[in-house]
């Protein structure tokens, strides 16, 4: 496996809560093939355990954004850096590892596979990280952490055993998918409009909840999300456009 | 180890489509397999049609041609053999048993041979199993018939029914030695072999049906009863063919030359089992064109298997985002596809070769009965195990087909898949 340039994988800046743990300058990113949409990131910086909230219209370019920030893709140009981490000088099976190691991800909607359990799917990032399934266990059992993360997230753990993901709520699959993200206590929590399609009182429980959980394990987070009255739950509330400028060319 | 694991949570989740594609692919393993089996049982039975006689002879003509007539009783001969040729075989000291054969005359489409006591001692089919009666015993009298099963079951015969010689091989005669007829005296067990298919009389029987007879036609004024017949002498002065014996393999090729370079008469010698051979590979392209049919369904199976992967690829890419998204690499999606592929083909061919096996067990002895096709239960060949593995294998590379497409998505996507 190929190492990072900058720092032994794994390796990471500690989140005292003053260091940056994303920096980016100048990142150009374009999409292969006849979608043709490009994204252009300025300068951001994420410091470790804060809470943003980044906004914009669709297609404004965030989950080509938060492709690039979980090293799903690698930036054409520019600094990218994770956690201490130039994570474009990666190569793509050591970016994978990264991302498996130090990212939590919850999408918008279907955050879980539709086969195994639920606790198959909350302990499903470990299976690619032997250190964040080490850092899972210092309590117990696997299983006992994702049965504790699915109580503290207001899952009643003893209706789950025999349920199959399918017939959870979305209120329920997207606590789960928080679960997983949260599991092993990865240092980022990205979460890409994970509370769209839950009413506003339901959406302010799973933030709640999300938060308190993402302090306790000293993540930062970093959600996108269109709906800009949600920003009084983070720290601090960034509109995509003042970052980065999106283009998308007719053709290929 | 999350892959294989994956994939099998994967197809289990999709049980239904999964076992449909198991249930075809285990049918065209089952086929594939079946028709081997068919192949090397139908090879063997031929093979085993007879056994324990080391050398064939007959008036000289094609190797082929003297097996057919003389085994199979398929075509005639071209000409007899001189009684006094065969007593000179019989004199030659390598020699432990000599039983004539002598072919003509047939019964409702079923061949009559003329032959000894001695045939039922001395022939035997498949790896040296002797001919057994099912009813009665060999003849005895004059105009004593031992009938094999199928002429028996056919014509519904039983030991001591009286039946009638025609004169020719035709299924239908109008010359018919109804003045001399016959009793079943026993009926023959099932062998498989042309032996169930005729009815089988003494030479002097033969002799005795056409004592009144000249060149084929029954001579008119000169009937000669059934009961005069037996004062008479029978002694045959030729015959169709002879089987031998020989008290040492080794002297095989010897007597096969000397036959063959009789100087009072030209006669020929096959070998049973060499001619067998060159008759086999006469009918083996036929044998190559059901393997080949057989080859392209099991192809057919793993297209639909394919084809069923890409079709729900598309559903799926959510499932590909979600495993990119907790750190899984591209070629981990690769994987992931191609082991369901593989686990597939694998459970297909598992499941196949169980059918097969069952079927063999419950039909092997109505298509021993049936067909005289005796189709052996033992574990796969080699060349059967290779064949099973080329399958799996194969079931796997055709999985990379949708992997590389899900492969390509998954690079594509990124985490942007909306669906």
């Amino acid at each position: 496996m190929t190492q990072p340039s900058t720092r032994n994988e794994g390796e990471v800046a500690p989140a005292d809560g003053t260091s940056d743990i994303v920096k980016m300058s100048d990142v150009r990113f374009r999409w292969p093939g006849p979608r043709s949409f490009s994204l252009a990131i300025n300068d951001f910086i994420l410091p470790a355990r804060e809470r943003v909230l980044l906004t914009g219209p669709s297609g404004a370019g965030k989950s080509t954004f938060l492709s690039l920030l979980c090293g799903i893709v690698a930036p054409e140009s520019g600094h990218l850096e994770v956690l201490g981490t130039d994570t474009a000088k990666l190569s793509n099976a050591a970016r994978d590892h990264f991302r498996a190691e130090h990212f939590g991800i919850i999408f918008q909607m279907f955050n879980l596979l539709p086969y195994g359990s639920i606790i198959d799917n909350v302990l499903l990032p470990l299976n690619f990280t032997a250190k964040r399934r080490e850092r899972a266990s210092q309590r117990g059992s696997i299983e006992e952490e994702a049965l504790r993360l699915l109580a503290s997230l207001g899952l009643e753990t003893e209706d789950l055993h025999g349920m199959s993901t399918a017939s959870l709520s979305v209120g329920q699959q997207q606590r789960v998918a928080a679960a997983r993200a949260l599991i092993g206590r990865p240092e980022i929590i990205v979460a890409d409009e994970p509370t769209s399609s839950l009413d506003r009182d339901r959406q302010d429980a799973f933030l709640d909840l999300l938060f308190a959980e993402a302090t306790e394990a000293g993540a930062s987070v970093i959600m996108v999300s269109h709906e800009e009255t949600l920003g009084s739950h983070f720290d601090r509330v960034l509109r995509l456009e003042d970052i980065a400028v999106a283009t998308r060319s007719a053709a290929a | 180890m999350i892959v294989p694991r994956l994939a099998l949570q994967s197809l289990l989740n999709r049980a239904l489509t999964a076992s449909l594609t198991v249930l075809a692919i285990a049918f065209s393993v089952m086929l594939l397999l079946g028709v081997e089996k068919v192949r090397t049982g139908a090879r063997q039975s031929f093979a085993d049609t007879i056994s324990g006689t080391d050398l064939i002879v007959g008036a000289r003509s094609g190797g082929i041609q003297l097996l057919l007539y003389s085994v199979f009783r398929i075509g005639n001969a071209t000409n007899n053999i001189t009684w006094k040729s065969l007593e000179d075989i019989a004199k030659h000291p390598d020699v432990a048993w000599v039983v004539p054969l002598s072919l003509g005359d047939s019964h409702h489409g079923f061949r009559v041979l003329g032959t000894t006591p001695d045939y039922f001692k001395h022939y035997k089919y498949r790896h040296g199993r002797p001919i057994t009666f099912a009813q009665g015993e060999p003849f005895d009298d004059l105009f004593d018939a031992v009938i094999g099963a199928d002429v028996a079951q056919a014509l519904e015969y039983k030991a001591g029914d009286p039946i009638i010689v025609a004169h020719g091989t035709g299924s239908i005669s109008f010359v018919e030695h109804e003045d001399k007829p016959f009793r079943v005296s026993g009926i023959l067990e099932k062998t498989g072999t042309p032996i169930d298919r005729t009815v089988h009389v003494s030479l002097e029987a033969i002799e005795a049906i056409h004592v009144d007879w000249k060149q084929g036609i029954p001579m008119p004024g000169e009937t000669v009863s059934a009961e005069d017949v037996r004062a008479m002498s029978l002694k045959p002065t030729a015959v169709t063919a002879a089987l031998i014996g020989l008290k040492s393999k080794i002297a095989t090729f010897r007597l096969q030359r000397m036959i063959n370079e009789y100087p009072e008469e030209p006669l020929s010698a096959i070998i049973p089992g060499l001619t067998l051979q060159e008759l086999w590979q006469l009918v083996g392209t036929a044998e190559t064109a059901l393997s080949v049919v057989s080859a392209m369904v099991v192809a057919t199976a793993l297209l639909g298997m394919v084809t069923m992967i890409l079709t729900t690829l598309n559903e799926r890419r959510r499932e590909m985002a979600i495993l990119r998204s907790v750190g899984a690499r591209p070629a981990t999606i690769l994987g992931l596809l191609a082991t369901e592929a593989g686990l597939l083909t694998l459970a297909g061919v598992i499941l196949g070769a169980i059918l097969l096996y069952a079927a063999l067990a419950v039909l092997q002895p109505y298509v021993d009965r049936a067909y005289g096709l005796h189709l052996s239960i033992n574990p796969p060949t080699y060349r059967e195990w290779i064949t099973l593995g080329a399958i799996v294998l194969a079931g796997f590379l055709a999985g990379l087909i949708p992997a590389a497409r899900a492969y390509r998505q998954s690079l594509a996507d990124g985490m942007m898949v909306r669906t």
